[in-house]
C-alpha cells in the first residue's frame, strides 16, 4: 500500500475562543497502533472525535484511504457515506460501554447489528457469527441472548469491542478503553485488544492518560498538552527517552508498583 | 339497516365534507407528494376534528379532502361496518358530504378502515384509506424524531432487523402479530397502521389506492396502486401469517381473519368472520 | 566483508527539564560498522554510554544527529530521523533486541511470548510454536512453564525468555545488552552457544557482556566508548 490509512492536516478543533485542539498532523499506515496521550484538557478526545468523523474541524483535513473507493477527506463526504464507513471500515470504542451498546437489546442482536445492517439476512448465520465473536472476546456463550444490562462492566466492554469488531474494520478508534475498570479486568481487555490487533492486522487510534495501556497496546504516541501534540515518535523512544519537558514529567509520574 | 343509502342534503352549517377549501388542497398536496413518494411519511397540518386525537381524526381528514357527490362510502371498524364509531364516521360523512354510503366492499369507492383490510378483493379504481396511530415503524426502537427521519433519509434499517432478531431470540420466531413492518417500492420502511400481518399479503401490489392518514402525528402516507410491498423477515425465518384450525361459525370461511367471541359464562368459545361485510355476503 | 551496520558522527545528549535544563552529553561522534560474522564488544566504564549506544541503534533512543544506515530488504536504511514505520519495519524483519529486562506483559503465555516476533513476520502459528518450545527447552526453561505467564518467573527464567525471544527470529543484526546478567553458570554456557551459533551463521552482532569469559567467547573485536571518534 502506497498511501497512508488516515492522514490528518492541521487539525484544529476551536469551542468559543477557547483551542481545544491545534494544527495536529500526521500519517498513519496500516498495521500501526498510535497511541494518543494526555492529561484533562489535552485536547485528545477533542482529537480523535476529529478523526472519527463525529466533530467537524474548523480548519484542517482528515483522509481516509477507503477499501474501494481511494482517498477520501472524511468530512467532505455525504452524512450518509460517512455513516456507512463508521458502521463498516471503522469501530469506535467508547470508554463507556453504554454509550456504544444497545442496552435494551441482547449480545447477540447487539453483535449482529452491523452484518444486518449490510444486509445479512439469514438468523442462523448472524447468530452464529455473534457466538463466534462471544467467543473470541471471552464471553461465556450462553451468554448470548442476555441484554447488555446483565454483564458486569467489562463484560460490556468486551461485548462493545466485539459488536465493533463483526464488520472487520480497518480502522478502530478507541476513547479509553479500560478506564473505570478494575485492574485484573483491564489486563484483561487490554490483552484481548492486543491479540485483536495482531490477529485482524487493525489499525487503530488509541486515546489514553494511562501511559502503562500506551506502552502495551500501541507502536507510536503522540503526548498533547494544552491542545498541541509537544511530543511524538515511537512509542518506546517516547517513554524511555523523553525530549519535551512535559512528557519527561509525565513519565517521572507514573507511581511504581 | 340497508346496505347502501342514497345521499341526503349535506348540511349547509358546513363546507362540503367539513373541512374548508384550503385545508383540503394542502390536504391534496399532501398526498400528490404521497403517493409520489410511496411509504414516505409526508407531514400535514392536521385541523382540528369534531372527534379527539386516538379515534380515526387522520382518516377521516384525508377521506374528507378527496370524497366527491359521486363516491360511495364504506367505513369498517376492526372489520365491522356496525361499531359505534363506524357508524358514527359513516353517519358524518352522510351528512356534511352529500354522498352515498354502504356496506358491500364491491359497491364502494372509498373505504375507510381501522385496523383491517377487506376479506373481498379491491379493484382499481377504489381507495382504501387506513386510520392510523403511530405512522413511525422505527418509533419504538428509536424515540428521536430527528433520528428517525434520518434513518429513513439514509435507509438505515439495520435497527428493525435487530428488533425481529431479538423477536426470534426472545419467543423462537417473531412474535409482531400486527402493525407488522413492510418495505414499501424496495425503499421506504413503513407502519401499515395496526392492521394484524394476516392481511399484510393483500398491500403488496394491490390494484387499489392506499391511503393512510395519522391524525395526532400530523403525517399522511400512500401506497400506489400495483406497488410492490414486503413484510421483513429472515431467510430461514419467513414471512407467514396467521392460521386458525376452526372456521367461521357463521358462514364457514377458512380463508378470513377470523376473531374470537367469548359467547357464555362457561367460556364457550366461537370463531367468527371479523369482516361482517364479507359473512353476510357467504350466507346469502 | 561489506558492513551491514554502519555508524557515522552519532550524536546524543540527555536533557533533563526538571533539573534546570541540565544536558548530560553522552555519545559524541560516535562510528562504528559490523560485517556479518562479526561480534563487535562495546566496553567501556559505567555511564559512559554503551547502553545508550545500543539502545540508539534500536531507536529506543532518539539520537541528536549522525548516522546509522543498515541493510534493510536489500537496501540501505538510514534509522536517524527515520519514520516510525520503517523503524518498526527494521525491528520486524532486520533487527533484534535484547535488553537486560523482560518487559512483563500480564497473561500472555511464555511460549507465546517467545513466538510472537515469528508470527509478526507471518510465519504458520504451529512452526512459531514448534521453535519456540525448541528455544526454550535449550534454554533450559521447563516445560511446565511453558504456558505460564513468565510474571512469576525467577530473573534468570526471565531473561532466557528474553533471549528466546530474540533469537527466534532470524535477525541479520543483532543487538545484546548484558545478554547473561541473571544466569548461572550452565544456563550462561547455553546462551554463549547459541549467540556463537547465529554469529557464525552471519549474524552481524553488537553487544554489552561485562563477564569477561562471555566477552571472550564471543566478541570478533572492542569498541571502547570511553573514546570519541574512535573509528572501530
Amino acid at each position: 500500500m502506497t498511501a497512508p490509512l488516515l492522514s490528518a492536516r492541521a487539525v484544529t478543533k476551536r469551542f468559543g475562543n477557547r483551542v481545544a485542539c491545534q494544527g495536529v498532523s500526521f500519517d498513519l499506515w496500516p498495521g500501526e497502533v498510535l497511541g494518543v496521550v494526555g492529561e484533562s484538557g489535552s485536547g485528545k478526545t477533542t482529537l480523535l472525535n476529529c478523526l472519527a468523523g463525529r466533530l467537524a474541524p474548523d480548519e484542517g483535513t482528515v483522509e481516509y484511504e477507503t477499501a474501494v473507493m481511494g482517498t477520501v477527506d472524511i468530512h467532505r463526504l455525504s452524512e450518509a457515506r460517512r455513516r456507512l464507513l463508521a458502521r463498516t471500515e471503522w469501530g469506535f470504542v467508547n470508554q463507556d460501554a453504554r454509550e456504544g451498546l444497545r442496552m435494551g437489546v441482547s449480545a447477540g442482536a447487539n453483535i449482529g447489528e452491523r452484518l444486518m445492517a449490510i444486509g445479512a439476512r439469514h438468523y442462523g448465520n448472524i447468530r452464529q457469527s455473534a457466538t463466534d465473536w462471544l467467543e473470541r472476546v471471552e464471553i461465556d456463550f450462553d451468554r448470548l441472548d442476555d441484554r447488555p444490562t446483565t454483564y458486569s462492566g467489562g463484560m460490556r466492554q468486551r461485548l462493545q469491542i466485539a459488536r465493533n469488531l463483526v464488520s472487520e474494520p480497518r480502522l478502530v478508534f478507541m476513547d479509553e478503553p479500560t478506564g473505570g475498570l478494575d485492574v485484573s479486568v483491564q489486563a484483561r481487555i487490554l490483552d484481548l485488544l492486543r491479540g485483536l490487533v495482531d490477529s485482524f492486522h487493525l489499525s487503530a487510534v488509541l486515546v489514553t492518560h494511562d501511559l502503562g495501556v500506551a506502552r502495551l497496546l500501541t507502536h507510536r504516541l503522540m503526548v498533547m498538552q494544552g491542545g498541541q501534540v509537544v511530543e511524538e515518535g515511537l512509542t518506546d523512544q517516547v517513554l524511555d527517552d523523553p525530549h519535551h519537558a512535559y512528557t519527561q514529567m509525565l513519565v517521572a509520574s507514573i507511581l511504581p508498583v | 339497516m340497508p346496505d347502501t343509502n342514497a345521499p341526503q342534503a349535506h348540511d349547509a352549517a358546513y363546507n362540503y365534507a367539513y373541512l374548508d377549501e384550503q385545508t383540503k388542497r394542502m390536504i391534496r398536496r399532501a398526498i400528490l407528494k404521497a403517493v409520489a413518494i410511496p411509504g414516505y411519511q409526508v407531514p400535514f397540518g392536521g385541523r382540528e376534528m369534531p372527534l379527539p386525537y386516538g379515534w380515526g381524526t387522520g382518516g377521516i381528514q384525508v377521506t374528507a379532502a378527496i370524497i366527491g357527490r359521486d363516491d360511495t362510502l364504506k367505513v369498517i371498524d376492526q372489520g365491522a361496518d356496525d361499531t359505534t364509531n363506524a357508524v358514527s364516521i359513516r353517519r358524518f360523512f352522510a351528512r356534511v358530504a352529500d354522498v352515498a354510503t354502504t356496506t358491500k366492499t364491491e359497491e364502494a369507492t372509498i373505504i375507510q378502515t381501522r385496523h383491517r383490510v377487506p376479506e373481498t378483493p379491491l379493484k382499481e379504481g377504489q381507495i382504501l384509506v387506513f386510520q392510523v396511530p403511530i405512522p413511525e415503524p422505527l418509533r419504538m426502537l428509536e424515540p428521536r424524531e430527528t433520528e428517525t427521519r434520518t434513518l429513513h433519509a439514509l435507509t438505515e434499517y439495520g435497527v428493525m432487523q435487530v428488533s425481529l432478531y431479538e423477536s426470534i431470540a426472545r419467543h423462537g420466531r417473531i412474535s409482531k402479530g400486527y402493525n407488522y413492518p413492510v418495505l414499501v417500492n424496495g425503499r421506504y420502511m413503513m407502519s401499515p397502521s395496526p392492521i394484524p400481518k394476516f392481511d399484510n399479503p393483500k398491500l403488496d401490489r394491490n390494484p387499489a389506492l392506499q391511503l393512510y392518514g395519522a391524525g395526532r402525528e400530523k403525517r399522511i402516507y400512500a401506497v400506489p396502486p400495483y406497488t410492490p410491498v414486503k413484510s421483513l423477515d429472515f431467510d430461514d425465518h419467513p414471512f407467514e401469517i396467521e392460521r386458525w384450525t376452526e372456521c367461521c361459525a357463521y358462514c364457514g370461511s377458512t380463508e378470513s381473519f377470523l376473531d374470537e367471541m367469548i359467547v357464555d359464562d362457561q367460556g364457550k368459545r366461537l370463531f367468527v368472520c371479523s369482516d361482517t361485510d364479507f359473512c353476510e355476503s357467504r350466507r346469502k | 566483508m561489506l558492513p551491514v551496520l554502519h555508524v557515522r558522527g552519532l550524536n546524543k545528549s540527555f536533557v533533563m527539564h526538571a533539573q534546570g535544563d541540565l544536558a548530560l552529553p553522552v555519545l559524541r561522534d560516535v562510528a562504528l560498522s559490523v560485517a556479518p560474522g562479526e561480534c563487535l564488544a562495546l566496553v567501556g566504564p559505567s555511564g559512559a554510554g554503551k547502553s545508550t549506544l545500543l539502545r540508539s541503534l534500536y531507536g529506543n533512543y532518539r539520537a541528536d544527529a549522525g548516522s546509522i544506515r543498515v541493510r534493510h530488504h536489500e537496501d540501505w536504511t538510514e534509522l536517524v530521523g527515520a519514520e516510525p514505520r520503517v523503524m518498526l519495519d527494521v525491528r520486524r524483519h532486520t533487527m533484534g533486541f535484547v535488553s537486560q529486562f523482560l518487559r512483563v506483559i500480564p497473561r500472555v503465555a511464555s511460549v507465546d511470548v517467545v513466538a510472537e516476533p515469528m508470527l509478526r513476520l507471518g510465519a504458520d502459528p504451529e512452526k512459531a510454536r514448534q521453535r519456540a518450545e525448541f528455544l526454550l527447552g535449550v534454554l533450559g526453561i521447563p516445560e511446565r512453564l511453558w504456558s505460564l505467564p513468565p510474571a512469576t518467573f525467577s530473573g534468570g527464567e526471565q531473561q532466557r525468555v528474553n533471549i528466546a525471544r530474540s533469537l527466534i527470529a532470524d535477525y541479520p543484526v543483532l543487538l545484546l545488552d548484558e545478554p547473561t546478567a541473571s544466569l548461572d553458570q550452565a544456563n550462561r554456557d547455553g546462551v554463549i552457544e547459541l549467540i556463537q551459533q547465529r554469529r557464525d551463521a552471519g549474524a552481524a552482532i553488537v553487544g554489552i557482556f561485562h563477564d569477561v569469559a562471555v566477552r571472550e567467547a564471543l566478541a570478533t573485536r572492542i569498541h571502547d566508548v570511553a573514546l570519541p571518534g574512535v573509528q572501530a
